[in-house]
C-alpha cells in the first residue's frame, strides 16, 4: 500500500481493507524500531556527560546552577502532557473526534510550558555566562538537555500536524495509526526525561 | 464502501492493536504510581537530611521503578502477545546495548583518570 496514494486520495484505502491490521501493527512496530535507535542516540549523550560532568574548567558545577523546584515542576508539565495523551488516545479509539481535538490541545498545552521553560533556563544560564562553551561539563549538560528539548518540540509540531489533519480527515484508520506512533513517540520522551532528572539535575544537585 | 464503515474497520483494528490499547484506569495508576516515584527522589534530595549513598541508591532505583511503570502502563509493553513480545525483546536489546555503552564507557574513563593519578 502506498502511504503518498493514500494520502491523496483517503478513500482508495478503504478498498482495500484486508491488509489493515497487519499493515497498523507493521506501522507502529516499525516506529518502535526508530525509538530504540533513538534510545542509543540519547545513551551516548548520558555516557558523554557522565563522563565529562566534573571538567566544570574552574566554571560553575551542577550544584551551583540547577534549582531543583523548577525542574520540579517542568517533569510535572511533562507528566501531565503524557497522561493527556493518553486520554487522546482513548478518545480517538472511540472515534470521538471533539475530545481527541481537545485532549491533544491539553497535551500541546503541557508540552509547550515544558519547552518555554527550559529554553528560559538555558537563556538565564546564557545571559549569566554559564552558556555551552565555557566548560565540558556545560557543553555535555546543553547537549544532552537540548537534545531531548529538539525531539519535544519535534513531538510538538507533529502534534500540531496531527491536529489539523484530525480536523479535517476525522478519526480514519491512518489517522490513529499516526496518532499512536505520536503517542509512542510522547511517551518515549517522557522515560528520557526521567533520566535525565535523575542523572543530570538530582545526581548532580548533590 | 461508505466513510462510516471505513471507521468501524478503524475501530476494530485499534482495539487490537498492540501498543495504543489501554483504558482510564491503567493511566490513572500508572500515573498515581509515577507522581509518587517523582515526588520521592526530589524530596530526598532537596531536604538534604540523608548521606550520599543513600540518596543516589534511591533515585536510581526509583528512577528504573518509574521506567517500568511508564513501559507497562503508557507503552503498554507485554509478553503476552506476539506483537508485544516483539516490541518486547527489541526493547530488552536496546537496554543490554546501553548499559554496555554507558556503563563500559564510564568504568575505563574513569579507570584511566585514576590511574593519572599515581
Amino acid at each position: 500500500m502506498n502511504t503518498a496514494a493514500n494520502y491523496l486520495t483517503p478513500d482508495a484505502a478503504v478498498h482495500e481493507h484486508d491488509g489493515h491490521e497487519e499493515h497498523t501493527s507493521h506501522s507502529v512496530f516499525g516506529f518502535w524500531l526508530y525509538l530504540m535507535t533513538d534510545c542509543l542516540l540519547f545513551a551516548s549523550f548520558f555516557a558523554t556527560y557522565a563522563v565529562l560532568y566534573m571538567n566544570t574548567a574552574g566554571g560553575v558545577s551542577g550544584k551551583d546552577i540547577f534549582e531543583l523546584d523548577y525542574v520540579a515542576i517542568e517533569t510535572a508539565a511533562l507528566l501531565l502532557s503524557s497522561i493527556m495523551f493518553g486520554f487522546a488516545m482513548i478518545a480517538a479509539q472511540g472515534q470521538k473526534q471533539r475530545a481527541t481535538l481537545g485532549w491533544l490541545l491539553v497535551t500541546f498545552a503541557f508540552g509547550a510550558v515544558f519547552i518555554g521553560m527550559e529554553i528560559n533556563e538555558f537563556h538565564h544560564l546564557i545571559a549569566e555566562g554559564h552558556g555551552p562553551q565555557h566548560s565540558a561539563f556545560l557543553t555535555a549538560f546543553f547537549s544532552l538537555v537540548g537534545l531531548h528539548g529538539m525531539h519535544v518540540s519535534a513531538g510538538l509540531i507533529w502534534m500540531t500536524i496531527m491536529m489539523i489533519e484530525v480536523v479535517r480527515r476525522g478519526l480514519g484508520h491512518q489517522t490513529v495509526t499516526r496518532l499512536s506512533c505520536l503517542s509512542l513517540f510522547w511517551h518515549f520522551l517522557d522515560i528520557v526525561w526521567i533520566c535525565v532528572f535523575t542523572v543530570v539535575y538530582l545526581m548532580g544537585a548533590m | 464502501m461508505s466513510h462510516s464503515e471505513s471507521h468501524i474497520v478503524g475501530q476494530h483494528t485499534a482495539a487490537h492493536a498492540d501498543h495504543g490499547h489501554g483504558d482510564v484506569k491503567s493511566y490513572l495508576i500508572g500515573f498515581v504510581l509515577s507522581v509518587i516515584l517523582t515526588v520521592i527522589p526530589f524530596w530526598a534530595v532537596m531536604s538534604g537530611g540523608f548521606s550520599k549513598v543513600t540518596v543516589i541508591w534511591t533515585v536510581v532505583t526509583l528512577a528504573i521503578v518509574q521506567i517500568w511503570v511508564h513501559l507497562k502502563y503508557f507503552l503498554h509493553l507485554s509478553f503476552t502477545t506476539e506483537d508485544g513480545k516483539a516490541s518486547t525483546f527489541s526493547f530488552l536489546f536496546t537496554a543490554i546495548i546501553i548499559v554496555m555503552v554507558v556503563g563500559l564507557s564510564v568504568w575505563i574513563i574513569y579507570e584511566s583518570n585514576a590511574m593519572m593519578m599515581y
